[in-house]
């Protein structure tokens, strides 16, 4: 038996991220399926809506170029929630982390003049980031110094940010160029912008290299081991010494970030501004994009690309085949309900769970 | 020095049995006056803000309501946006098609119940995270109703008021507490009614015993997965209704998007009031109060206070009491947890 493993090491290889990507797969499919049921009940040729969604979303290079804007916020929105998963918290307020990111860089983005682009946008991003991390910060200290829930507080946190940028978007930073009654922030400098080399944003480019850094953190430091075994056992970590309170709050901190810089890199490739509304969702999409990622933060990328490609795809599916874009709102909801609920993917394709590909989450604020 | 101390620890446990009353009956009493003062200086807005402070609570309360029964039977329910989101439609849809408005109300409350049912089957059938269970519920809402939603659809009328007989007739208390539509009768009703149930019948302590400590429960022969069922579906029925207030009572049509997030400051209310439906309801009227206030602020521009920093009062009110800086307020045991039979 081992001797055979050690022989078929690639064929293994190859087989381990086919066992790790059939559950998502089968999901991915059944929610199309029924969406498509939906669709045929309510009048429309699915192949067809199906045909403009795709288009939408790779028929042209400008289309591709849409579909990866649209996907870098969402691999961090991803990542965050992925993060968190790991020390076994449930980041919901990575919405909240995201919007406080995006009205940062807005504002570091609009109110620096005459920076080069390079130090300009990555201040921006940092700004972002940090923004977003502290967000992520409080929760996090009341997790580990008080017991609140963190599921709890992220909720009533994502409305706190939700008021304050709409507050400062409508005043202190509205936009104040004559003709504008919209709540909005002023336009961000050309040197804050995020390039695009061909149709690929940058940021694209940078959301790939941080997914792997953030797989590199959780997979091979002493840090990722600290917050996985946090994840999987708290009385264990505390057990063998580790500080799990500490650990919590870090996490909460870096997944925070994470979420920071998916709303800076919002703000900074595709909206140019912070407009309230124009983020919406964003950070809700995080949790779809984590699971079906399976936690994992390369799993993320993909996943992301995904309900990118759905969400640049939506006009086009509009405009071609009529249907309404919430459609997908719709089809995105059963796949989240899928991929969790994998025990009935399993039963349909009739695989046993493996212990390898086993998904921990945790549990809800009944628990201490 | 005996017969002191003595009566050092009768004043104490006096003052410990019965500050649970003491505190609540000041309060009410200091309210009670300030209402008055406020009504002999200006009658129409006191009124006014009193009203609306009624109404505002109406959809918080009953979606604290579905919550509670959903947790003491050990169910997290992040779903009551969602329910009620949908629900709001269905009814508006049967009001549309129909015009019957209490088969519209049905039909809401139908439509809880049905999603009530959904989360009891993830998270009781299938044992999945329940956080994600609610999560999936409130985007099938949003994206369901946005997809189905048409505009420029007309009802023929939406929930009246009606009148308690004499009662409202008193000034300010009559037109105030006793001239409501039906579904803020029936809210304040079930508040008194699940109070009931939960903490004076054998069935609610059946519930508790659920959410505290479901093995005990299941030894002692009590059903737990079909208690939570129950509980769910019943609590989505009532979130059905908080739904069908807002399209029927409230504002009479549908929008996207319309709840904007009254579900989750519903999950505020609820852990505020303690789990407890009188507490709730406490809590959604001061929640309602805040809102009215807002309200009429802005109606009459005396105070320049952004409306977003009223906004930010209940969330942050609900973080401070979670953290337990100011009376602690502590979730039944078991919540969360599938429940594994052996």
């Amino acid at each position: 038996m081992t001797a055979e493993t050690s022989v078929k090491k690639p064929a293994n290889w190859l087989l381990s991220i086919w066992r790790s990507i059939r559950v998502p797969l089968v999901a991915i499919i059944l929610a199309l399926i029924i969406g498509a049921i939906i669709l045929l009940v309510t009048g429309v040729s699915p192949i067809k809506a199906y045909l403009a969604l795709f288009k939408g979303a790779f028929g042209s290079t400008k289309y591709l170029q849409r579909t990866l804007e649209k996907t870098t916020p969402l691999i961090f929105s991803g990542l965050a929630v992925a993060f968190a998963f790991k020390a076994g918290l449930f980041n919901i307020g990575a919405q909240g982390q995201l919007l406080l990111g995006a009205i940062t860089s807005a504002f570091i983005g609009f109110s620096l003049k005459g920076l080069p682009p390079v130090l300009h946008i990555s201040l921006a991003l940092i700004g972002g980031g940090l923004a977003g991390a502290f967000y992520g910060f409080i929760p996090g200290m009341l997790r580990s110094f008080t017991g609140a829930h963190e599921v709890i507080t992220t909720i009533m946190l994502n409305y706190v940010a939700i008021n304050i940028t709409d507050y400062l978007a409508d005043g202190p930073w509205k936009d104040t160029s004559p003709g504008n009654v919209v709540a909005m922030t002023p336009q961000i400098e050309q040197s804050a912008r995020i390039p695009f080399i061909g149709p690929v944003p940058v940021g694209f480019l940078i959301a790939i290299v941080i997914s792997v850094l953030i797989w590199y953190i959780l997979g091979k430091t002493n840090l990722g081991f600290e917050i996985r075994t946090v994840g999987l056992n708290p009385h264990a970590a505390k057990y063998a010494g580790m500080r799990t309170k500490m650990i919590l709050v870090l996490t909460l901190v870096i997944s925070g970030l994470l979420a920071g810089i998916g709303g800076a890199v919002e703000t900074q490739g595709v909206v140019y501004r912070y407009q309230p509304g124009f983020n919406t969702g964003l950070g809700f999409d995080g949790i779809t994009i984590a699971l079906l990622g399976r936690t994992s933060p390369l799993g993320v990328i993909p996943a992301a690309l995904l309900i990118g490609a759905m969400k640049a795809g939506s006009n086009v599916m509009q405009f071609e085949a009529g249907v309404a874009k919430e459609i997908l709102d719709v089809i995105q909801a059963l796949m989240l309900f899928f991929v969790s609920a994998d025990m009935i993917v399993r039963w349909i394709i009739r695989v046993r769970k493996e212990s390898a590909e086993e998904v921990t989450l945790t549990t809800s604020w009944g628990q201490k | 020095m005996t017969s002191s101390s003595l009566s050092q620890v009768k004043t104490y446990s006096f003052w410990y049995r019965y500050k649970r009353y003491i505190i609540p009956s000041v309060l009410a009493t200091l309210l009670l006056i300030a209402i008055i003062i406020f009504y002999r200086l200006n009658p129409a807005v006191t009124q006014a803000v009193l009203a609306s402070t009624i109404r505002q609570s109406t959809p918080l309360i009953l979606g604290a309501l579905c919550g509670i029964l959903c947790e003491r039977a050990g169910i997290v329910n992040i779903g009551i946006e969602g329910q009620m989101l949908l629900s709001a439609w269905t009814a508006y849809m049967m009001n549309v098609w129909s015009g019957n408005l209490l088969l519209s109300v049905i039909v809401g409350a139908l439509t809880g119940a049905l999603l009530g049912m959904l989360l009891a089957f993830t998270s009781v059938t299938l044992k999945l995270n329940q956080i994600i269970g609610g999560t999936v519920i409130n985007i099938l809402a949003l994206g369901l109703t946005g997809f189905l939603y048409q505009t420029g659809m007309t009802t023929k009328g939406k929930l009246q008021p009606i009148p308690l007989g004499g009662l409202a007739d008193i000034p300010l208390v009559g037109p105030v507490l006793f001239n409501n539509p039906p579904i803020t009768y029936t809210a304040i009703a079930l508040v008194f009614l699940l109070q009931i149930y939960l903490f004076m019948t054998p069935w609610g302590l059946r519930t508790r015993s659920v959410g505290e400590h479901p093995r005990a429960a299941d030894t002692l022969g009590i059903n737990v997965f079909r208690t939570r069922y129950i509980n769910t579906i019943v609590g989505g029925a009532i979130a059905g209704l908080a739904g069908a207030f807002l399209t029927l009572e409230a504002v009479g049509s549908f929008e996207r998007g319309m709840t904007n997030g009254r579900g989750f400051v519903a999950l505020a209310v609820m852990i505020f009031g303690k789990w407890n439906p009188i507490g709730a309801w406490l809590a959604a009227l001061l929640f309602g109060f805040a809102n009215a206030m807002q309200t009429q602020f802005q109606f009459m521009g005396t105070f320049d206070i952004p409306h977003q920093f009223i906004g930010i009062i209940p969330y942050v009110l609900t973080i401070i009491v979670v953290s337990g800086f100011v009376g602690r307020s502590r979730p039944p045991a078991a919540e969360g947890e599938p429940y594994e039979k052996e």
